[in-house]
């Protein structure tokens, strides 16, 4: 129905300029796009002001943008159209679907579809970090769009009546767990009244291993996706952390931290701490009751967080002319401009340097420093875990990461049996 | 019959029938057939593997995990909504003050579509904010993570499930108890039965065809209602609370496993059939109808 409005509109419109006798009718490009909606907020009707924007610069090419779900529903209608031979020309899914869909054979390579010099700078201009996701084999297959990273957002009444300075969040994985020591409050019976910290462990876990990872200086997977490294003695120590962050530290609840209640928990004043994605800045700014802050997540060895969110690809099955258009439309939509406007309102990243010099972002963010801090630890971020057979491998270290923070399992047997399994996964991709 | 009538009949039933086929059976034989096959790779074609897919999952040990969490989910679910669903019946049969909304009250839980409940149930559960720990702490019992504990996770579902259940089921027996015949009540009432009494000999055997068409209904529903699992634990933690369509949702549309999707449905596909032989070939014999 949704997808016939449009239609509808464009039959009225012809049959208007055929009674006015001043049909000029071009030869219409027609493009169909699906995009994902992964946070809160009416993000599909900024998408809709994007695309009506660039249709009033560009009238020869037609877009059908559909709102398609979460990420997964995204990559499922998008592949689904594309073997019913109704295909979608080019799509927003999740940055790490990149190894799945060039094992289906379902995208081209950004480096084939740019000619002149003017394209091939406009592929170099986002920040390299944000590219790590969308590049395989040598090539950039996916651009990116909606990006976010991890971040600590934290209660800085808290911080006060436990004595720390607001304006000092933890640094290090040793100050987060002394200054979480004191920012966990008990009542007279021994029962937590506020915990010092909070990180997720259901939906996302291995996005925010991802990030442990990194602090105790290893990655998770090749930029190939054909090995990963589970069983590092690095990764091991990163998951023994989080767990003594309840068992040990007794910082953190004990069990899995539920991702979907975990915002309202630090709005309660539950946690003093948390670590979510970026795109939660603009719903805690509007319901926190509380002054908050948010700061990169702390160190062990080194900074980091991985990258999240999703990136435009560009579908094989398409002519020239349309692959052009979608070029066009790609290239409108991550402009510095749209860049700034869609950060703002979403709470997203912009996707490049120069978006964050437009005059828009630039007075946000010195009004609003939070909204920074995002693009301040890109420098230290790394790749989302994303390797062939991405979902059966997420869930191997999802599923290990459970088993330890549950204590059923130590780390380096639970870590070392999903290494074995995703090795046996991988082994025919290498 | 004469022929007339027989092509009558037939042309009667031509549109149901082509239905069930193009989205019934047909896609049920598919299944069947792809879980021989593997999943086509980057250009090449998927290939017939015999038995393979059906091996591996005799090694795979979450599918183990979700047949076991499925059988469990059912035994205890289903006895429990029916028992639940039979007091409720019978209480809100009787004279009873404002007995229209407290029988409205007990069907709201089956008019809510599932999502929006799980998404209010996974309030509840929360730890530090959920409405069950807080309750509990007025009694001074220390919390419990409801769903982020294994030991937890699975009954915290059925819980909610029994909850959605019930006030359906209940809606069938009470059209039944309204359709039994009273003079047998009145009889048992002049030969001075006590309401167990009453309850064991005419209205429970009465009853036994609604009974049974709830066992078979509940249990089915055991297999094929995830929903919440979506809202709730998506499994977790670590497939504690997996149940076997939601591993199949994940093969097919996480995992793009479509072959090793295929052969779960296949054996989901022969548990059901198994339950619908149950219902019509065994417990129907033994069903009194009157």
């Amino acid at each position: 129905m949704l997808r016939k409005l449009p239609m509808l509109g464009r039959t009225v419109t012809a049959a208007l300029a055929a009674i006015s006798f001043s049909a000029s009718v071009s030869a219409q490009t027609e493009l169909t796009m699906y995009y994902p909606v992964a946070v809160g907020g009416p993000l599909t009707k900024i998408v809709d002001n994007m695309i009506e924007g660039f249709e009033k610069q560009n009238p020869d090419i037609d877009v059908n943008a559909i709102y398609a779900g979460n990420y997964n529903d995204a990559r499922v209608k998008a592949l689904a159209a594309l073997n019913s031979g109704k295909p979608a020309q080019l799509s927003v899914m999740f940055s790490i679907d990149v190894h799945e869909l060039m094992d289906q054979d379902a995208i081209v390579a950004f480096d084939d579809l740019v000619k002149t010099p003017e394209e091939k700078q406009w592929l170099n201009s986002f920040y390299p970090t944000l590219m790590q996701n969308g590049k395989a084999k040598g090539k950039t297959w996916g651009i990116p769009f909606q990006r976010s990273t991890i971040v600590m957002y934290y209660n800085k009444d808290a911080f006060r009546a436990a004595g720390l300075n607001p304006e000092q969040p933890p640094k290090s994985w040793d100050e987060l767990v002394t200054m979480g020591q004191k920012l966990t409050k008990r009542d007279a019976s021994g029962k937590v009244q506020q915990w010092g910290a909070m990180i997720p462990s259901t939906g996302y876990p291995y996005w925010m291993f991802g990030a442990l990872t990194k602090q105790n200086g290893e990655v998770l997977m090749n930029q190939d996706g054909t090995q990963t490294f589970f069983s590092n003695p690095g990764v091991v120590e990163a998951l023994s952390f989080w767990e003594e962050l309840g068992s040990k530290h007794e910082i953190m609840p004990q069990g899995t931290v539920e991702w979907g209640t975990l915002r309202q928990n630090f709005l309660e004043g539950k946690t003093a701490m948390m670590w979510h994605s970026t795109g939660n800045l603009t719903t805690v700014k509007k319901n926190a009751k509380f002054d908050f802050g948010v700061a990169m997540l702390p160190a062990q060895k080194e900074l980091g967080s991985p990258t999240g969110g999703g990136n435009f690809y560009v579908f094989k099955n398409s002519s020239p002319e349309e692959k052009a258009a979608s070029l066009k439309l790609i290239r409108y939509m991550t402009a510095p401009e749209q860049a700034a406007g869609w950060s703002k309102a979403t709470g997203y990243m912009g996707v490049s340097e120069d978006a964050y010099k437009t005059a828009e972002l630039y007075d946000y963010i010195q009004k609003f420093p939070a909204a920074g801090v995002a693009r301040d630890q890109l420098k230290h971020a790394t790749a989302e875990l994303s390797t062939h057979q991405a979902g059966r491998v997420r869930k191997l270290l999802d599923d290990a990461i459970q088993s330890v923070l549950t204590g059923e399992k130590e780390a380096d047997q639970a870590l070392a049996s999903a290494q074995r399994q995703a090795d046996r996964i991988l082994k025919r991709y290498r | 019959m004469n022929r007339t009538q027989q092509l009558h009949a037939w042309l009667l039933l031509l549109p149901a029938l082509v239905m069930l086929a193009a989205f019934t059976h047909t896609p049920a034989v598919q299944t069947l057939l792809h879980s021989f096959y593997d999943n086509p790779m980057g250009g090449k074609p998927s290939g017939f593997v015999g038995m393979e897919n059906f091996e591996l999952l005799l090694e795979d040990e979450i599918f183990w995990q979700v047949l076991w969490n499925n059988t469990w989910y059912g035994l205890v679910t289903v006895p429990a909504s029916i028992a639940l669903a039979l007091t409720m019946a019978i209480w809100v049969n009787g004279r009873l003050e404002g007995r229209a909304i407290v029988r409205l009250a007990y069907f709201t839980p089956t008019v809510l579509p599932m999502i929006a409940v799980a998404n209010i149930w996974l309030f509840f559960y929360t730890p530090e904010i959920g409405l069950l720990n807080n309750v509990l702490g007025w009694f001074g019992i220390d919390g419990i993570n409801w769903l982020g504990d294994p030991d937890f996770a699975l009954p915290s579902l059925m819980a909610m499930t029994i909850w959605k259940e019930a006030g359906f089921f209940m809606i069938f027996y009470l059209a039944a108890l309204q359709g039994l015949d009273r003079s047998l009540y009145e009889a048992a009432a002049i030969e001075n039965a006590g309401r167990w009494q009453v309850f064991q000999r005419i209205t429970w055997p009465l009853l036994m065809p609604t009974t049974l068409f709830i066992f078979i209904n509940a249990l089915i529903n055991a297999f094929k209602l995830v929903d919440h699992l979506f809202i709730l634990t998506k499994g977790g933690p670590n497939n504690a609370s997996n149940l076997l369509l939601y591993y199949i949702y994940e093969n097919a549309f996480s995992f793009f496993d479509t072959a090793y999707a295929a052969t779960l449905t296949t054996v989901m596909l022969i548990i059901l059939a198994l339950l619908a032989w149950l219902q019509f070939g065994v417990l129907d014999k033994g069903v009194h109808y009157r």
